[in-house]
């Protein structure tokens, strides 16, 4: 996956921050939508570099679908966690059973890793320790397997079938 | 009272209770990486609870539209920088020697660190022995 052209990288950034600005001004103005845009412009010049490296490639509608789709499936993942946090706390005999496991990944992109990382940290029992390469050291509240393949199948897998088409 | 304001007002609810667990994990759990897990789970989503909860409570109560755009992006900025300043917690406090529960059951990272510095120290030894070679030379 090489580096798209600057121009697709600077048009994708500077949409990025107008449609922030749109939301946070939530107004249709003309002379607010004209100064957001003057400002995207600026600040898309001067962060387009570290903001991204594939441009407009991001917009493919294969992406996006899949994008839409993994809200749901990842909103209803943290609140499974959620509920599974309150039951460990609230329950009189404290059932937590926690301990570091060891899960690897396919996925070679960074901003893929790092999704997948913060998908991980909110979702149930699990929290990203420290990732290298693509060997990620997760404290699991309630350890079920402690090989590197059981782990992975547990809790990486579920979310790599979605990441893998958005950031590949 | 119009449904909108219901429907936010059981958001917040529900917001505040899952504050609530995360404040009582704090004290029942039993060492720093328990207590992340429910605090950064649970704050999570009560923040998000309450924050799109308030949003649509406004449509009810004062009648904008223009409160949930803003509510949205808060919830998203928070939603990707928690977990991130989660991680960096709980990896800056394994760093610093906090030690595990004494119930925990496995620790692969130690052996992998332990794996990694020996690796590191056999690649000193040679790179001595070869700096001393080329010394002799």
């Amino acid at each position: 996956m090489g580096e798209a052209s600057r121009i697709s990288r600077y048009i994708y950034t500077v949409l990025t921050l107008f449609v922030i600005w749109l939301f946070l001004t939530s107004s249709f103005d003309p002379q607010e939508v004209a100064i957001g845009a003057i400002f995207a412009l600026i600040v898309g010049a001067l962060t387009y570099e570290v903001f991204t490296e594939r441009g407009l490639g991001n917009l493919s509608p294969k992406r996006v679908l899949y994008f839409i789709a993994y809200i749901p499936y990842f909103l209803w993942a943290m609140i499974k966690a959620n509920l599974d946090v309150a039951y460990r706390v609230l329950h009189p005999k404290r059932p937590i059973n926690p301990g570091i496991v060891e899960c690897k990944t396919v996925l070679t992109n960074n901003v893929g890793k790092l999704a997948l990382a913060n998908s991980i940290t909110l979702t149930p029992g699990t929290i990203t320790l420290d990732v290298k390469g693509n060997r990620y050291f997760i404290h699991w509240i309630d350890v079920k397997d402690e090989s590197v393949e059981g782990a992975s199948e547990k809790i990486t897998k579920p979310f790599e079938k979605f990441l893998k088409v958005i950031f590949e | 009272m119009s449904i909108a304001s219901l429907i936010g007002q059981v958001l917040v609810l529900i917001g505040a209770f899952f504050y609530v667990v995360s404040a009582l994990g704090l004290i029942r759990m039993p060492d720093v990486y328990n207590r992340m897990q429910t605090a950064t789970k649970s704050a999570t989503l009560g923040s998000l609870g309450v924050i799109i909860g308030a949003g649509i409570w406004a449509i009810g109560e004062v009648g904008s539209y223009s409160w949930i755009p803003k509510t949205l992006v808060i919830a998203i900025f928070l939603l990707l920088t928690n977990p991130i300043s989660a991680h960096a917690l709980i990896r800056a406090a394994y760093r610093s020697g906090v030690p595990l529960w004494e119930g925990s059951v496995v620790d692969k990272y130690k052996e992998a660190e332990k794996s990694l510095e020996r690796v590191e120290g056999i690649k000193g030894n040679l790179e001595e022995a070869l700096e001393e070679g080329e010394k002799d030379e």
